[in-house]
């Protein structure tokens, strides 16, 4: 049972990142238009906002 | 003058609203010094839409920020205001062929946006922690039936403890928020046994953890706020979206006013802040923008959209004009005179204002059903903890097992219930083009027995039609050569009406408000217009009633075209449609007695009033009111608007007023009627949906209850009870996305 010593902080750690990313992808207003980013895909070149 | 270049100048008067200048939504970031515009630009519907714009603005000297949001049809533009003026922006857009409406900063105050954003915030941690406390407690349940060590599985509680209680600390507020303001009020809502279930349910893990027992309920409480998170989520969401698109419909005719200052001199003011006794320069084709009195000009005004009435009227100094109605004719100057007492304005917010007080609250279904739930989940809790203490149990394991009772009956199901349906129902609508504004509109308009219809802009088209019968083809294109240069609406009909056919050339036009043309066709006089003008009593030729327009050409006799405002193209169907549906119909006009009568007989509708003020129109649907019937309003005008808000549920086209607009609980774009039948199978069926829902929801309590009561039910059982009812409710309300396939 010693391995969960090192196995339970990794996939806390792991899935605090994910909650991380989430947060910041929020932040960043990626959620806010969600036709737009679909359709953003087609975008051949690099698409930055404000560009 | 050749006819490409008659055309080009034909199109350049083609009515257009004044546009307010953008300058006025300009808001000024106060840190970075940057001016921020938010434009609404409708016609933008693709990847490569977005681009164009975005590159196109961001080509312009001094923009640092421009991001087209393709959900909201809305783009956001910051820029340095010493380096650019914001009518360039607008014209730059105009340049690579897109519309820009500079969008009142307002109207972007009046949504909640914060509150979606926070809920998916709440949203996220919730999952989070939902998916590492079942992580563990899955590991738990595995270690039940093999070999774990009370220990290890102490150690699993502290941790499931550690995610859980900041999770749900945080995500629980917007329910502890709730549910504190309804308890202020003295009211239940659904969010009081919720917040008690996952209080009391984290609290009791929490100290079973300490004492080391054998089951805690970290996860049950975690993943109960994550779906009701969902179901919240969505539920904001869906009014967000059509609250979004009623304001770009607005914005869309966002208007200034000229203001003529003493000195002549001319300057755009947005249209809150005209004052009594100010100037105002209404152009032709432009809309009043407030009541006042005529000072200079004669001129047509269109006043279908106030008052109804399909034709328009002449009006010279010292006439009254309304706010809203089309200036037809020639420029004119107009006295503001609004918040006169008096004024028709002042008196539609009147009877709006008495009209809100009148209606009576209308109850969701879900609020109904969190009436009969709360208490009875209390109840039932209650008295798990007295037959456990009556059956001799030990205080704990009376407690533990009302807690037991309290989350599973906790309304997961419910909770998704109402807002998937929702959802699925206002995506399903605006497909067709139609916007469910107020969020009750669809559980509403499925109680709808009666349905009342205005007449001019709502059954037809508000626009008149030529009537082809006896008008020889030359008449026709000389008529019509001659209307082109005119925005009077009979004049737009005749030019429609001869299409794309070439028309003879005239000379030396000019109008004469509310009398007709003249024109010189090679050595002919060439009139059109009315009776008077060309003189047609002196050849007995009678008036047909209705609207009608005369063509004299030299000395030959008048011929006439006569017009209809043509019913919108599948009318007669929808109302066929409707009464097979077995709603009784009725017509209710400010139209006069004629033109309503046509209508209600072409459709078949029995029971119509013609000449209906707003006040009669209300007192109507007050009495259907009384008479027991749930009505539904279709209407568009300023004086419907009153009778809107009288309505069960109402709706307006989207070419409606904007009073009629913000009145209405749905609104329908595009020409066809049809929308109406389409909202109303949508609603009833989302009503069947969202009663199954609560079937099935009632169907997994009436199993678990019991159990739960007995104390059967551990943590293993729970989650999966949870989950199961949650899936089952959201599959079933996505059936209503499918229900249309079978129906086309």
């Amino acid at each position: 049972m010693n391995i969960l010593v090192y196995l339970m902080p990794a996939a806390l750690f792991l899935g605090f990142l994910g909650l991380l990313g989430f947060l910041w992808s929020l932040k960043s207003s990626q959620y806010d238009d969600l036709d737009g980013a679909a359709e953003r895909i087609l975008y051949d070149d690099e698409d930055l906002p404000g560009n | 003058m050749s006819d490409a270049a008659r055309e080009t100048s034909a199109t350049a008067q083609a009515p257009s609203v004044a546009r307010a200048d953008p300058g006025l939504f300009v808001r000024m970031d106060a840190g970075s010094r940057e001016a921020k515009l938010d434009l609404v630009v409708q016609s933008m519907h693709c990847a490569g839409c977005m681009r164009r714009i975005e590159r196109a603005l961001g080509e312009l000297d001094g923009v640092s920020f421009a991001r087209a949001n393709l959900s909201t049809k809305r783009v956001a533009v910051k820029w340095d205001p010493s380096r650019l003026k914001p009518a360039a922006i607008v014209e730059k857009l105009a340049s690579i062929g897109f519309e820009a409406v500079p969008f009142d900063p307002k109207l972007i105050g009046a949504l909640d946006q914060d509150e979606g954003r926070k809920l998916l915030r709440a949203m996220g941690v919730a999952g989070f922690a939902a998916a590492n406390v079942m992580l563990l407690s899955v590991s738990v349940w595995a270690g039940l039936v093999s070999d774990m060590e009370p220990a290890t599985r102490a150690l699993f509680y502290w941790i499931s403890a550690l995610i859980a209680l900041p999770a749900i600390a945080y995500s629980a507020q917007p329910f502890y928020r709730s549910a504190l303001a309804a308890l202020r009020n003295r009211q239940m809502n659904m969010d009081v046994p919720i917040s008690l279930a996952v209080t009391l349910a984290t609290g009791m893990s929490l100290v079973q953890t300490i004492v080391n027992a054998e089951h805690v309920y970290f996860d049950a409480s975690i993943t109960l706020l994550f779906f009701l998170l969902i179901g919240r989520y969505l539920d904001v969401q869906a009014r967000n979206r059509a609250c979004e698109a009623a304001q770009n419909l607005l914005g869309l005719r966002a208007v200034a006013a000229t203001v003529v200052d003493a000195d002549g001199s001319q300057r755009s003011v947005p249209v809150e802040a005209l004052e009594p006794g100010m100037v105002v320069a209404v152009a032709a084709g432009a809309r009043v923008p407030a009541d006042g009195i005529v000072a200079g000009g004669i001129s047509d005004i269109d006043t279908s959209l106030v008052t109804g009435e399909s034709l328009p009227e002449l009006v010279r100094p010292g006439a009254h004009v309304f706010a809203g109605t089309l200036n037809i004719t020639a420029p004119m100057q107009v006295t503001v005179t609004a918040r006169d007492e008096h004024s028709l304005l002042a008196e539609i917010v009147r009877l709006m204002e008495a009209a809100e007080q009148g209606r009576s609250a209308y109850v969701r279904i879900a609020d109904r059903a969190a009436r009969i739930y709360a208490p009875s989940v209390h109840v039932l809790a209650l008295s798990t903890v007295l037959f456990w203490l009556a059956m001799g149990s030990g205080f704990v394991v009376a407690i533990t097992n009302a807690i037991a009772v309290l989350i599973v009956t906790c309304p997961c199901a419910l909770g998704l219930a109402v807002p998937v349906v929702q959802v699925v129902a206002t995506g399903r609508l605006l497909k067709h083009g139609i916007l469910l504004k107020a969020a009750d509109g669809l559980e509403r308009l499925s109680e709808v027995d009666t349905i009342v219809f205005d007449k001019t802009g709502t059954l037809t088209l508000g626009r008149p039609h030529l009537i082809d019968e006896g008008v020889s083809a030359t008449d026709l294109s000389v008529g019509a050569a001659l209307a082109r240069s005119s925005r009077h609406p009979l004049s737009r009909a005749l030019v429609e009406s001869a299409g794309a056919k070439p028309l003879p050339v005239l000379s030396d036009i000019h109008e004469e408000p509310g009398q007709g043309l003249e024109g010189r066709l090679g050595d002919e006089i060439v009139r059109l217009g009315s009776r008077e003008w060309v003189g047609a009593s002196e050849f007995g030729a009678a008036a047909h009633g209705g609207p009608e327009l005369w063509l004299r050409r030299g000395t030959a006799r008048p011929v006439c075209f006569r017009f209809v405002d043509q019913l919108r193209p599948d009318a007669a169907e929808t109302i066929l449609a409707l009464k097979a549906l077995g709603f009784s119909i009725e017509l209710l006009s400010g139209d006069r007695e004629p033109a309503a009568r046509a209508a209600a007989e072409a459709l078949g509708i029995a029971v119509w009033r013609a000449g209906a003020r707003p006040d009669a129109k209300i007192a109507r649907l007050k009495e259907l009111a009384g008479e027991g019937h749930k009505v539904l309003m279709v209407g568009d005008g300023l004086n419907d608007a009153p009778a809107l808000r009288v309505a069960h549920v109402s709706m307006s086209p989207a070419d409606a007023s904007d009073i009629s607009q913000t009145a209405a609980d749905f609104i329908f774009q595009g020409a066809k009627l049809g929308a109406v039948v389409e909202a109303i199978e949508v609603a009833r069926k989302s009503r069947r949906l969202v009663f199954e829902n609560f079937a099935l929801a009632l169907a997994y309590n009436a199993v678990a209850i019991p159990l739960a009561f007995a104390g059967f039910v551990t943590p293993l059982i729970a989650a999966v009870a949870m989950s199961t009812s949650s899936i089952t409710v959201t599959l079933n309300s996505l059936r209503l996305g499918r229900l249309r396939k079978a129906s086309e």
